[in-house]
């Protein structure tokens, strides 16, 4: 069972790191609430209501792209630690990779995914 | 750890890999050539599409005689992959040339669709060519996303972005269990790559781990979703009634016979050693598939609902040769999914061709006296009804020979056998209400209007072609069927 303490660590840490976090800023912030700072962030959801209620499918796509190319720069990552290994052939996979990746982004700007209204 | 060798491009195989290049490619330029002017009336899309199967298939028949591993073991090209990939292709091109004349009269964006076709069949051709279970679920996904979009493509019927949702949450649940039984069967066999996992159970006794049971029982459930198998076809009647007819008829054949081309090599190449004690669980499940499905078409009044039923029971005789395992099981499986895929989207190529611009005429009794005022048509109709009730000479019945015909050589299914045997004379009975309707009724009301097109009828022909030579000259395909299964055992 000793093989799975580094998990039981990484546990506790993260729920650590929450419940101190949390903890702390309840306890030194400064409270002078108003509506408006109580209001949700800029273009957030009301965090409290009717879980029901409707917003525009906009956001989906814009939360699809975004892990679209998020998901891209995870993909880099493991490229960027063994680049020396892969020499030329990893460097020319890469450039394929982000290709077809800008092939889409092409697409999606021609589509004018992007533009919100 | 072994060293890995430094990767080269010229140390990858081409040809092999063809199949993935060109539908990658070929989906990629479909996307960008959308933004290209075109003739109101062209089909560049259809044009693209075709030429990227044929191109496909070109690259793995020229190497079709070759074994060889890909990507570290992932990847295999071997007989199983040549005849899955070929399948694909031509699955492909009959679903483009159904879809040619479908597409224009009902106002489908055309570029996207073709785009979306490709990037299925890619799906297909990985999970066929699997040797690995990542690979496996890679294929799985890239087919299913593909086909959530495609069953959603009337987006402006109400039914269609139904039957979207339907397939993507219920095919979202079903990867996830998936997902699941690759991790535990992972964790109990410590690979992921299917020969490896067949070697050490071969070595280690451990077909009463639970760990392995759990995780052989969620890939399989998985893959009984993707292949409409009891008790988890709930979906297949209302997914196949509100997509499009052309997306019908290619799901039907394609995600069937890429399903079960990933069953069949995590079943035989990896669970290999411990498949005997599935035997029975696989009979019950086929039976059950089987009886469900065809007492359920009985039922039907709309012809994609009674389809989708048909391909439930037809799914259930397909895992009657699961079930009885072996090589012999196994390329009865893999013979009947050739015939069944092409007949199967005959008799849709044929439904693509009822009514006139956005209307879709698949009742029953829109049929109704059809036989007479198109006589051509109501003949490739009854044909291909006759082909999967598996009536002599069609090549569904030489499907159903083989198959009952290796099960019943296993004492412990013959009861499933009788079973399948008399679950087609009941199939018999929805089959032929179909060629009653055509041939026996009055029309009520306004007759159905056809859409004639030349590609559409080019398909037909096609299946209608493959349909009678493979059940007159059986023995070309049940040779290449026995050779693609092979190299899995």
């Amino acid at each position: 069972m000793l093989a799975y303490l580094p998990v039981l660590l990484f546990v506790l840490v993260g729920l650590g790191f929450g419940a101190v976090t949390i903890g702390l800023s309840t306890i030194i912030v400064p409270r002078r609430e108003n509506a408006v700072k109580n209001s949700a962030y800029e273009c957030g959801v009301e965090p409290v209501g009717n879980a029901r209620g409707r917003f525009s499918v906009k956001f989906y796509l814009v939360a699809v792209l975004f892990i679209l190319f998020d998901i891209e720069a995870v993909f880099l990552y493991p490229w960027a630690v063994s680049f020396h290994q892969l020499g030329l052939y990893g460097l020319i996979e890469m450039v394929l990779f982000i290709l077809i990746l800008l092939a889409g982004y092409f697409y999606l700007l021609k589509k004018r995914a992007l533009e919100w209204e | 750890m072994s060293i890995v060798p430094q990767p080269t491009f010229l140390a990858l195989d081409w040809w092999a890999l063809g199949p993935v290049l060109a539908l990658t490619a070929g989906t990629i330029l479909l996307l960008l050539l959308e933004f290209l002017p075109q003739r109101a009336n062209g089909n560049r899309g259809g044009i693209v599409s075709l030429l990227t199967f044929l191109a496909s298939g070109y690259a793995v028949w020229r190497v079709a005689g070759e074994k060889r591993e890909l990507f570290g073991g992932m990847f295999v090209h071997d007989p199983m992959t040549v005849f899955f990939t070929l399948l694909f292709c031509a699955v492909g091109v009959l679903a483009t040339l159904m879809s040619w004349d479908y597409l224009k009269r009902t106002k489908i964006n055309q570029a996207e669709y073709y785009a979306l076709l490709l990037s299925s069949v890619l799906g297909m051709v990985v999970m066929a060519a699997s040797n690995d279970l990542v690979t496996v679920f890679l294929g799985l996904e890239l087919m299913s996303l593909a086909l959530y979009v495609m069953v959603g493509f009337r987006r402006s019927q109400l039914e269609s972005n139904e039957a979207s949702l339907k397939y993507f949450l219920l095919g979202a649940f079903a990867s996830g269990f998936l997902l699941y039984g690759i991790a535990l069967l992972y964790g109990a066999t410590g690979s992921s790559n299917l020969a490896m996992i067949g070697a050490f159970l071969a070595d280690t006794p451990l077909a009463t781990n639970p760990m392995l049971l759990m995780g052989s029982l969620l890939v399989f459930v998985g893959f009984a979703f993707k292949v409409a198998a009891a008790p988890f076809h709930m979906w297949t009647p209302d997914v196949y009634e509100g997509a499009p007819t052309s997306v019908t008829g290619f799901m039907s054949a394609g995600a069937k016979a890429a399903g079960f081309a990933a069953l069949l090599r995590v079943a035989l190449r990896a669970l290999g050693p411990v498949m005997v004690d599935w035997t029975q669980l696989l009979a019950v499940i086929a039976f059950l598939t089987m009886t469900v499905g065809n007492v359920t078409a009985l039922l039907q009044g709309n012809l994609k609902r009674m389809l989708a039923y048909s391909s439930i029971a037809h799914a259930g005789y397909i895992l009657v040769a699961v079930a009885a395992g072996g090589p012999e099981g196994a390329s009865a499986a893999v013979f009947y999914l050739a015939t069944y895929s092409f007949m199967n989207i005959g008799a849709f190529a044929v439904l693509t061709m009822l009514g006139k611009g956005r209307e879709e005429r698949v009742l029953m009794s829109d049929l109704a006296g059809l036989g007479f005022r198109e006589p051509l048509l109501g003949l490739a109709l009854t044909a291909f009804m006759l082909s999967l009730a598996g009536i002599p000479p069609m090549a569904g019945f030489m499907g159903k020979l083989y198959i009952f015909g290796e099960a019943v050589k296993h004492p412990q299914l013959l009861w499933v056998v009788v079973a399948g045997v008399l679950n087609s004379v009941v199939s018999v009975y929805y089959y032929l209400r179909v060629t009653v309707s055509l041939y026996m009724k009055e029309p009520e009301g306004e007759p159905v209007g056809i859409s004639w097109g030349a590609p559409a009828v080019l398909a037909i022909v096609i299946t209608l072609a493959a349909t009678l030579w493979f059940g007159l000259q059986a023995q070309g395909l049940w040779i290449q069927a026995q050779n693609s299964v092979m190299g899995l055992l």
